[in-house]
């Protein structure tokens, strides 16, 4: 799983049928090294995330389909939480 | 699940077995700002995309689920939905990068 900053939001009309009624959103993974803004990419949304929340992201096919309650979801990247805070030691 | 642009198609006669009939595109992997990322790729589609088009594409093994019918073929990318409008904050909005010790988020 990855921390990320949700930093756009996508409008699909034509979309897959797993991909229907959840919005798909850009998430921009958060680094230690400043001003890296590279390895963007796209997520599901399955915690109402909005533009600029923090938000925990599962990135692996058979997690998704168990979150997306589907066994043949063509999903990999979900939005499965929103980040309150971090503590980095 | 990433990003692409079509830029061709692709034609195959000799295909491996539950292939056949797949529509096969040329895509440019772009990134958040639209810029390529890295060399052109084959996808094969399921939502009938054009040339031009900015789609939202999968990877891996969910790519062979993308498709209709026969769920375990050799695909590694599909074209899974057609990009109407994006919005993308510019990069300097907001903060990328976790600090030593407590971030607070909201």
């Amino acid at each position: 799983m990855v921390i990320g900053k949700v930093v756009g939001t996508i409008v699909t009309t034509i979309s897959h049928a797993h991909y229907k009624h959840r919005r798909l959103l850009v998430v921009q993974p958060l680094s230690l090294e400043d001003g890296d803004t590279s390895g963007d990419f796209v997520a599901l949304d399955n915690s109402q995330a909005g533009i600029g929340d923090t938000v925990l992201v599962l990135r692996e096919g058979s997690g998704a389909r168990q979150v997306l309650e589907n066994k043949d979801a063509c999903v990999i990247s979900v939005i499965v939480g929103i980040v309150d805070s971090v503590s980095i030691t | 699940m990433l990003f692409g642009r079509v830029k061709g198609t692709a034609v195959c006669t000799q295909k491996y077995p539950g292939t056949e009939g797949l529509k096969l595109l040329i895509v440019q992997p772009v990134d958040k700002h639209l810029q390529p990322l890295g060399g052109l790729q084959v996808a094969a589609d399921v939502v009938q995309a054009g040339q031009g088009d900015l789609c939202v594409m999968v990877r891996s093994r969910e790519a062979a689920l993308a498709l209709p019918d026969i769920k375990f073929v050799p695909v590694d990318l599909t074209l899974i939905g057609i990009v109407d409008e994006l919005n993308v904050h510019p990069d300097g909005e907001f903060n990328y990068t976790l600090k030593k010790g407590l971030n607070q988020f909201t």
